[in-house]
């Protein structure tokens, strides 16, 4: 039995007793805390010197096609397992005071966060696909129920039949994926899988047809432009633990797949290199845009969080594109990284605003800034993180991105990969513009006279934004820590 | 104990059952079927028993009655159906009390053949499993069907049921009429009604099949447009939502279960040596083409209706067409898998899944007099488990992973994508997308709606077992499907 066998255990086990009448928050906070402590553990126990993956354990449960429950971590699914307990354990703690129906609400997010962590550390291809799933209901039950905005029911549905239909898509190509590289024996195993094509690659026709249908459906999963029409309407709606775990943790799923498998589909990246440039372009640019234009800070952040997706497709594009050591990668898992942390943080402290003020429209707020210091320390923080400020991991992960764009530029004139880093540049710019002037219109200026009065932020509610606020820091002035981890 | 055993122990009970209804008169009618379940425990328990024909035994039975894995399995899956039909019926009574008047003097008249003439057709079933002669084929498919002719039309107070029955009773005889005239065309070209002498003719190059494959065409899609209806297949599921919103509950569930899985097994048996044969590869093309319109009319019909029985109506076609891609499958599928394991595996999933719905739906219309999904508004409030099970049974049949439903439908991905079928897998995608929105909705009524009032829903404690079973049926099935696979993996 592995450490990750108890860190996915944990969670479901912890829903299990709620459901049999244990305290539900503090079982929630038990469960996610203690997996916290494990994933340090498990940091610990990993010894990046050695490649491969890790503190597996493996279970066969079919024969044709062989698939197991089996477990392990390398440096990648090591970062995704740290960002799932961090952000995790802080989005049970910042959880409001629950009116109605406290059971259902824990459970659903303790599945949302089993689910992510199980794909994280699955290194088998059913059950990462598997575990994905387990969060799909929770977030229907989360958004439905709880959800707030007179738009939920739509939105709950439009999240549930976009993920839905974007997984059954990626298991069409997960499965045709693993048929390709059959070779006597079907198998779901990652690392056999992994084996037979550094052995012998996937023709190329096939390569592209496959990576375009993982491509979508990895791409309906992270929001790609134009799947994305789900995401910040999802975002705004949902209870804010419910929008933490899915815009910082869970959605990170699909950019981990595609870190996963692009290495072994060089061909099919090299086919859609230039579509999929266009698409993140889109996301960055065109929903950049459409960030800008938005009247509330739920939205807003929704919103932003699809465009920040963009720099992560842009660290996937620059695979191979030159010879050497792939850094736009590593960018791109430092990115998830400072991403995942900064809006789950963003994105919980929104979720108090609504509590507290009853309202999170820009034109209604106003000048609380000096009623709430710590309150608008912390946004500002987070705000600076998301737009990119050096000294946040988020800082360190774009800046590789874009360099990754540029690896090997010799002089010569630009390839389409270097025009969109170039353009995506204009992004860093937009973020600053949006996360700027919300923080004006928040803290700063008049105070509207028909604004509630508002305590600041409670001591105890301040340890989980410190906790993230504090990883965000400490990967962004010591990126080594994850980057030594990564190797592709 | 050979393993025909059975099916006269099934039919003997049902002799007992019905003598036991006509002269204990003081005995309650439940009584009747409390003994029926316990007595097909027994029946399935046997099951693990039996044998096949010993060595040298040539007794003629054995050239129309197999014991193969198929047979065992689908015995055990008849024998499973019907004893959950009959833990619904007693849900169910209330219903039945209502419909079968208030004219009788005494409670619980008339429901006496309610609960014996289940297990009638469980006998055709479990023979049909092991049928392997085109009569023997169409005798037990004639004792499920009329057998299920008298249940649908149960209810002779109410104008649905009644309806439900005349539309079953002509489509049915209509789809019996064109099964035997493909069999006889089948009989007409190779002089055998044994399938296995048949299928050894289409090695004979000079036999009369491979000489003349436009006739057995004919004879294999007359076969095809029969079981078609037995599996409630496009173009031939007109039938199906009418037949199963009017029919009582338990028998609607039967009829979808059984009906369809008895379907598949005779389908398998009969076209699987012409598929692997491909003397006729139209065969192939017009089960894809069917499994193709049955998967895209079933789920895209089922999106718009408000009545929960008439939806799984529609999801039961839907499924049938997932099955139906499967069994198109069984030539190209590759030597690793086993075709029949997949279909048999979707099957006891499906089982599970959808014999736990159609309880829980005895249950509710029993005790909140409704059918509607708005029925099921605030469910969760008024009886957390019977929400949870239903919760479970609706994901499972919209395919989430960790599900039975989701293994069947990876199953039939699988097979799909190995004999690379691209149109129909597109398909298949909207197919399940589209389904993900009409079960959910049941599952919206339930967690998301308050109840219109505060009424709460009792379960018996026979009817909870019996769903908690089939809940961890699922369950396990969708982490370890194993143990149905390797039934299959060496045949």
């Amino acid at each position: 039995m592995s450490i990750l066998d108890i860190i996915i255990l944990l969670p479901l086990l912890g829903a299990l007793a709620i459901a049999f009448g244990a305290p539900a928050r503090s079982t929630a906070m038990a469960s996610t805390g203690a997996n916290l402590l494990l994933g340090l553990v498990a940091w610990g126990l990993y010894d990046p010197s050695k490649e491969g993956f890790q503190l597996t354990a493996s279970r066969p449960l079919v024969n044709v096609p062989e698939i197991s429950y089996a477990v392990g971590i390398d440096g990648l699914s090591l970062v995704m397992l740290l960002l799932s307990v961090i952000v995790s354990f802080c989005a049970m703690w910042m959880a409001p005071k629950v009116e109605s129906r406290q059971k259902l609400y824990f459970i659903s997010l303790l599945f949302i966060a089993a689910g992510a962590l199980g794909a994280f550390c699955s290194t088998d291809i059913f059950f990462f696909y598997a575990f994905h799933e387990l969060a799909l209901i929770p977030t229907f039950f989360m958004i439905g129920i709880w959800g707030s905005g007179e738009n939920r029911v739509a939105t709950a549905w439009k999240i549930t039949i976009y993920l839905a239909v974007g997984s059954i898509i990626l298991l069409a190509g997960l499965i045709a994926f693993q048929s390709q590289l059959s070779n006597g024996s079907l198998t779901f195993d990652l690392v056999t899988l992994q084996e037979r094509s550094a052995e012998e690659a996937i023709p190329a026709r096939a390569q592209g047809w496959i990576f375009l249908t993982l491509l979508i459906g990895f791409g309906i999963l992270v929001s790609l432009f134009p799947f994305h029409a789900w995401a910040a309407p999802a975002y705004a709606a949902a209870p804010a633990p419910t929008s933490m775990l899915h815009a910082g943790v869970l959605k990170k799923f699909g950019l981990y797949g595609l870190l996963r498998f692009t290495p072994m589909l060089p061909e099919g990246l090299e086919t859609w290199r230039n579509l999929l440039i266009v698409l993140l372009l889109g996301n960055i640019l065109f929903v950049g845009l459409v960030t800008l234009a938005q009247k509330h800070l739920d939205t807003m952040l929704g919103n932003s969080s699809v465009m920040h997706m963009g720099y992560v497709f842009l660290g996937i594009a620059s695979w191979n594109a030159a010879s050497g050591e792939p850094i736009g990668f590593t960018g791109a898992v430092l990115l998830m990284f400072g991403h995942g942390i900064s809006i789950a943080l963003l994105l919980g402290l929104c979720g108090k605003l609504r509590e507290r003020l009853g309202t999170v429209e820009f034109d209604h707020l106003g000048g609380i800034g000096k009623q709430v210091p710590v309150f608008s320390f912390l946004f500002g923080l987070a705000a600076f993180a998301a737009a990119g400020l050096p000294g946040f991991a988020n800082f360190s992960g774009e800046v590789m991105v874009f360099f990754g764009g540029f690896q090997g530029y010799g002089g010569e004139g630009f390839n389409s990969l270097q025009i969109a880093t170039i353009l995506a540049l204009w992004g860093v710019v937009i973020s600053a513009v949006y996360m700027l002037r919300a923080y004006r219109s928040i803290f700063l200026g008049r105070r509207p006279d028909d604004l509630n009065a508002s305590p600041d932020i409670v001591f105890t509610q301040r340890i989980p934004c410190a906790i993230l606020a504090g990883a965000l820091l400490v990967i962004g002035f010591y990126p080594r820590l994850f980057s030594d981890l990564l190797s592709f | 104990m050979p393993a025909y055993y059975l099916e006269a122990a099934v039919v003997v009970l049902g002799i007992v059952l019905m003598l036991m209804d006509a002269f204990v008169e003081k005995a309650e009618k439940s009584l009747v079927a409390k003994v029926g379940v316990l007595g097909l425990i027994g029946v399935f328990v046997a099951l693990f028993f039996v044998r096949g024909p010993e060595a040298g035994d040539a007794a003629p039975i054995w050239s129309f009655y197999a014991v193969d894995p198929t047979a065992l399995f689908y015995k055990g899956f008849a024998l499973i159906t019907t004893i959950v039909v009959l833990l619904m019926s007693l849900d169910y009574r209330g219903v039945l009390q209502h419909f079968m008047g208030p004219e009788q003097e005494k409670a619980g008249a008339g429901q006496g053949e309610f609960f014996y003439l289940p297990l009638f057709t469980c006998a055709g079933l479990m023979w049909m499993a092991s049928a392997k002669d085109i009569v023997s084929i169409f005798v037990a498919l004639e004792l499920v069907t009329i057998s299920f002719y008298v249940l649908v039309a149960f209810l002779r107070r109410n104008v649905g049921s009644l309806e439900a029955g005349v539309k079953y009773l002509i489509l049915g005889a209509l789809s019996t009429g064109f099964f035997v005239y493909g069999l006889t065309w089948l009989f007409g070209l190779s002089g055998e009604t044994e399938l296995s002498k048949i299928a050894a003719q289409l090695a004979n190059e000079d036999s009369a099949m491979n000489l003349y494959p436009k006739a057995l065409l004919f004879a294999l899609s007359m076969v095809l447009v029969g079981l078609a209806f037995k599996v409630a297949a496009v173009p031939f599921q007109i039938w199906v939502p009418d037949v199963y919103q009017g029919a009582p509950t338990p028998v609607t569930a039967f009829l979808s279960v059984g009906s369809k899985a008895a379907g598949f097994v005779v389908g398998y048996r009969i076209l699987q040596p012409f598929i692997d044969a491909n003397t006729t590869p139209q065969l192939i093309t017009l089960i894809l083409a069917v499994s193709g319109a049955t998967i895209l009319l079933g789920n895209l019909a089922a999106m718009q209706q408000d009545n929960f029985k008439r939806m799984l109506a529609y999801s039961s076609i839907s499924h049938a067409g997932f099955l139906l891609l499967a069994l198109g499958c069984a030539r190209t599928a590759g030597s690793q898998i086993n075709v029949q394991g997949v279909m048999a595996l979707y099957l006891g999933g499906y089982l599970a899944m959808t014999l736990l719905a159609f309880h829980v739906m005895c249950l509710v219309r029993d005790q909140l007099g409704g059918e509607e999904i708005a029925t099921y508004k605030g469910l969760a409030q008024r009886s957390p488990f019977l929400a949870f099970v239903l919760l479970i049974a609706m994901i499972s049949l919209a395919g989430i992973p960790f599900t039975a439903g989701f293994f069947g439908k990876f199953y039939v991905f699988l097979v799909a994508l190995q004999s690379r079928y691209y149109v129909i897998i597109a398909l298949a995608v909207l197919g399940v997308g589209a389904g993900f929105y009409y079960y959910l909705k049941v599952v919206r009524a339930m967690y998301w709606d308050e109840a219109a009032d505060d009424r709460r829903l009792a379960v018996g404690p026979m009817s909870k077992a019996g769903m908690a079973l089939l809940t961890g049926i699922i369950l396990v099935l969708g982490v370890y499907p194993t143990p149905i696979l390797s039934l299959f993996a060496s045949s």
